[in-house]
């Protein structure tokens, strides 16, 4: 779930300027959805349908893990008939799409956001509230 | 300094008490459930000691079989629905809590002093529906939708239903369903027992009259047993019933009780699929969700108190009061000119001691807890 070391490193040597917090989305109930809102604090730093799409696929992830399918259903009656001891050796179906998350998370933080001295945080290091994006002071990081 | 590494779980904040090195997550009064404990295990022990025999014997041996089934699966949900973390928030940490300060500074605009700031509330619109969010001064967090702070444990809960004393621990959106199934079997239970301690009862006094089978040592124990199976079968079907409403309107406890969506909003819940099933569904077979606290994780622990970090943090201290800010917020278009002048005296100056927010609020917006009400 964390970052790289060798990111972490390199984070290690710039300061933080500031930080933005991609609140969440209630709009469809109590579903996991951040705002795709473009915070301003970001304009200078990343393109604007960047960061939409980054937010939409996160989103569209969380949406896969809490969908009420019958994937779910089914592992829901299962885990019941063998009073949930059948999760000491299985993962849920929600920590599958999480570590998905925490994946994609880093290969955005490596191929976008690093070289344009930013960083997401994943959001599950936050308790789902929010998408915390550190803004680093520019020193050149050309990689 | 010293530095050593501990587990999450032992600097969270909260009155929960943890055990197995944060694998279990309990509310501190326990005592009410050690009880159930005693209640449970007891009724079952004396049901299995001097009924069982008996009934194996004269009618079949798949009743003892089948009782001790349940027994187990009713310990399974009851440890299960105790020790499990019930969906509890972490707070924010300073960053995120001072950018929301931030937003409400803007959005309240000037506050003449003296006079009350307004009440910190976001209104969002869901399925058609207008919700208030509160502001949680404890956690620092605009409560999502359906959350709420229990003042016993101190914990912002997620889907928050009830405290229960009985299991020891809150009842929300990680436990609920781990809950109900605890309460429906418990009165499977205590029907079967209570059934079949009627029927040994019956039989015994066909050999051999009713006084005799009352005087002697199983018939007294079976007394006991019906007597302890009918007082605890009333409240539990009675508490499965409530609940079995309540999922199939997708309501908890708490909208019930503070009437969020009865009277004349009635017909409102825009939670509810307006469906039975799917609204059990979702409840009883929906995902299982994951916990955001992390206990287990490791961190640095600087001793004695405050930490001073420069640039990204190496450790998460969830504890606002010991670390200081070292971020302060880029002002945007909204901030208004007054605090940007603070930020920018701010940065200039280096770290001080940040006041914590609530200093500066006056005494009338006092932190909001709302009624809890344990069953």
């Amino acid at each position: 779930m964390a970052e790289t070391h060798s990111l972490q490193d390199m984070r290690q040597q710039a300061a933080v300027a500031a930080k933005v917090f991609i609140q969440r989305d209630y709009s469809n109930g109590t579903m996991c959805q951040f705002q795709t809102k473009f915070p301003s604090e970001l304009e200078t730093k990343i393109d604007k349908q960047q960061f939409e799409e980054t937010i939409r696929t996160l989103n569209n992830l969380y949406a896969e893990a809490e969908k009420l399918g019958s994937q779910s259903f089914i592992e829901g009656c299962l885990a019941c008939l063998t009073a949930y001891t059948v999760f000491l050796c299985m993962e849920t179906h929600y920590e599958k799409v999480l570590k998905k998350i925490a994946k994609y998370i880093q290969e955005q933080n490596d191929k976008i956001y690093a070289p344009r001295g930013l960083l997401l945080t994943d959001p599950i290091e936050r308790g789902l509230r929010v998408i915390e994006i550190t803004i680093y002071e520019d020193r050149s990081f050309s990689r | 300094m010293i530095t050593r590494k501990v587990r999450k779980w032992e600097k969270l904040p909260g009155k929960n008490t943890f055990c197995c090195d944060g694998r279990v997550m309990m509310a501190r009064q326990k005592g009410i459930f050690y009880l159930t404990l005693f209640l449970i295990i007891g009724t079952c022990s004396l049901f299995f000691a001097f009924e069982c025999p008996y009934l194996a014997v004269h009618l079949s041996p798949a009743i003892p079989v089948f009782a001790v089934l349940l027994f187990l699966f009713v310990m399974a949900m009851l440890l299960r629905t105790s020790f499990s973390d019930p969906g509890v928030l972490p707070r924010a940490l300073p960053e995120e809590a001072n950018f929301i300060e931030m937003e409400i500074e803007a959005a309240n605009g000037n506050v003449p002093s003296g006079q009350r700031a307004p009440p910190r509330i976001r209104n969002v619109q869901i399925n058609n529906q207008i919700v208030k969010l509160k502001y949680c001064y404890t956690c620092k967090i605009f409560r999502p939708p359906r959350a709420s702070h229990c003042s016993i444990c101190d914990n912002c809960v997620d889907r928050f239903d009830h405290h229960c004393p009985w299991v020891g621990n809150c009842v929300g959106k990680r436990n609920y369903r781990y809950f109900y199934l605890f309460t429906l079997t418990l009165s499977l239970l205590t029907i079967y027992i209570f059934a079949f301690n009627i029927v040994h009862v019956v039989m015994r006094s066909v050999d051999q009259g009713f006084l005799n089978t009352l005087k002697e040592t199983p018939g007294e124990l079976t007394v006991l047993e019906v007597l302890v199976c009918f007082f605890t079968l009333w409240s539990m079907v009675g508490l499965t019933g409530f609940h079995t409403y309540l999922i199939s309107l997708n309501q908890t406890t708490n909208e019930d009780i503070k009437g969020s969506w009865s009277g004349k909003n009635r017909g409102q819940n825009p939670y509810s699929h307006k469906n039975i099933i799917k609204n059990c569904c979702e409840v009883l077979c929906g995902p299982t969700y994951p916990s955001v606290l992390d206990r287990r994780g490791l961190m640095q622990e600087d001793s004695p108190a405050a930490a001073n970090s420069e640039g990204p943090c190496s450790f998460d201290n969830p504890v606002a009061q010991t670390t200081k800010t070292t971020a302060p917020l880029i002002p945007n278009e909204h901030t208004p000119d007054d605090v940007k002048l603070s930020i920018a005296a701010e940065k200039s100056s280096g770290p001080k001691d940040d006041q914590p927010p609530a200093a500066m609020l006056p005494p009338l917006a006092s932190p909001e807890t709302d009624a809890e009400t344990s069953i």
